[in-house]
């Protein structure tokens, strides 16, 4: 069964349509790029799998269970949105880490807030504290960064800071872990180091949805990719189906596009 | 002479350093009131601007926040007009319009009405500084407190509180320096304050001198705020 299902989501902003009857399914342990000119409605597709949005039409399941359904308002009261959210980790693209907290602590912090609704929590609190510490180290050293834990974010560079924020959703051990172009801010030669992180999660099978203008590390990488245009999925496959060899005439022009530049 | 100058500015200035103090404990909070009011987002007429395409009027309409709208009137109105004449109108009106003084008459009587009217003013001005400072964070902040699954409370505090707290530092000890000065106002209505105490040697003796001595007391006020602010400055530098 799939990890995540996606049925016709829809979604308007005032009169302009950003999405139109959107649908995928993603296996768990598998990567999908999600391709596109800016505009297509990329960002806005990943924005309403994190609930930072609300589909106007359509439903979200993860693992089989619907977390959002358009037809049932219920499903979208904050209350009940906050605890669905966290099926889904974020990694922006301007990676917005807290800048009042260091590295280690951009981690732990949702951590943290979360434990103190655990029942235990007032009998463990340090037994819980390092516990988390210890994940959040272990996080930081899998991104190569663990001798900058103590470091505030801006004394780190943009690739570092990306990957702590990497780290940072990858605490809260999401079902799915999403990417809005996290290499899109950063310097041509730090986006190696970001680039290289994500291939190591994919390699351990870690589930993702890469929304990326990286042409080759989407064929690389992914396990499917999704061209979008004007709101639509215009073709989704293998990524030597859609990116090397192109079935429609819009995939074919963008991608003609990419490799004049 | 010297001594009994001394005694009198002491008095005085011990008024002062109480309406100030008054001051900022009342109108700190109330000011971000204010300004969660100014910032105030319900449109109870949101539902003119669905479905087909709304015209200039319906859009206009379906806009119209009127807690913020309200708010923002009382603003302007309170920073439109001077802090003087918001003294006389509080102190003297109410009197006049009731029948009977709501003050009491007494000398503590002034000093009430002289609060309520700075408590008033300064959480306009506070309320303007907040809003800049909360509308500064960028949006991204809270989105990535949210999909971490906090809540909207934990957000605030944990999150936007102390980004505000450094960007709003310096025109805060703007503001809050201006109030001390600004004490000297309630003369208007004889709140016996410092500047009111260093004027009366001036005019029962005709000795010049207290009113420098006076200047001198401000001076030194001003400058231990000055050292107070640049240490919160300094302590909030860690990051950026």
């Amino acid at each position: 069964m799939a990890i995540l299902e996606v049925r016709n989501i829809g979604k308007s902003f005032g009169s302009t349509e950003v999405l139109k009857n959107i649908s995928f399914s993603l296996e768990e342990g598998r990567a999908m790029a999600i391709i596109g000119s800016s505009g297509s409605g990329k960002t806005t597709l990943l924005r309403c799998l994190n609930f930072l949005e609300t589909p106007d039409a359509g439903t979200i399941s993860v693992r089989g269970e619907t977390l959002f359904d358009a037809a049932d308002p219920a499903t979208a009261r904050e209350s009940e949105i906050r605890k669905k959210r966290l099926h889904f980790g974020l990694v922006f693209q301007s990676f917005n880490l807290f800048p009042q907290y260091t590295a280690l602590k951009n981690v732990t912090l949702a951590s943290e807030l979360l434990a103190r609704e655990r029942s235990d929590y007032k009998h463990s609190v340090r037994t819980i504290a390092k516990e988390l510490e210890e994940n959040a180290m272990a996080l930081l050293d899998q991104m190569g960064l663990a001798a900058k834990a103590g470091l505030y974010p801006h004394q780190l560079s943009g690739g570092q800071q990306q990957r702590v924020a990497i780290a940072r959703a990858l605490a809260l051990k999401p079902d799915v872990l999403c990417f809005d172009e996290p290499t899109s801010a950063l310097d041509p030669e730090l986006t190696g180091e970001v680039l290289r992180v994500i291939r190591g999660l994919a390699e351990q099978k870690t589930t993702m949805v890469i929304v990326t203008h990286e042409m080759a590390f989407a064929r690389d990488v992914a396990d499917t990719v999704v061209f979008m245009d004007g709101g639509l999925v215009v073709e989704q496959g293998r990524p030597e189906d859609v990116i090397t060899n192109p079935k429609e005439e819009r995939t074919r022009r963008f991608l003609a596009r990419f490799t004049q530049e | 002479m010297f001594w009994t100058v001394t005694q009198s500015l002491l008095k005085g200035f011990g008024v002062s350093v109480e309406l100030f103090i008054l001051t900022l404990i009342f109108a700190l909070p109330l000011g971000l009131v204010v300004a969660f009011g100014s910032m105030n987002k319900w449109k109870p007429l949101a539902f003119l601007g669905r479905g087909g395409a709304p015209g200039r009027i319906r859009r206009a309409l379906a806009g119209f926040r009127p807690i913020s709208a309200l708010v923002e009137i009382v603003v302007w109105v309170i920073r439109g007009t001077p802090l003087m004449l918001q003294l006389i109108i509080i102190f003297y009106c109410p009197g006049l319009i009731l029948g009977h003084d709501p003050w009491g008459g007494s000398e503590a009587s002034r000093m009430t009405a002289a609060v309520v009217a700075f408590v008033i003013n300064y959480a306009c001005y506070f309320s303007v500084i907040y809003r800049g400072g909360i509308e500064s964070v960028p949006v991204g902040q809270q989105e990535a407190g949210q999909v971490l699954g906090l809540t909207r409370g934990q957000i605030f505090r944990k999150i936007t509180l102390l980004q505000v707290i450094k960007r709003i530092v310096p025109p805060m000890s703007n503001e809050i320096i201006t109030l001390v000065k600004d004490t000297s106002l309630a003369r208007i209505i004889t709140v016996i304050e410092l500047t009111f105490a260093g004027q009366a040697f001036l005019k029962s003796a005709g000795i010049w001198w207290p009113l420098l001595y006076t200047g001198a007391f401000y001076l030194v006020f001003v400058g231990l705020l000055t050292l107070i602010f640049g240490y919160i400055e300094r302590r909030l530098s860690y990051f950026r």
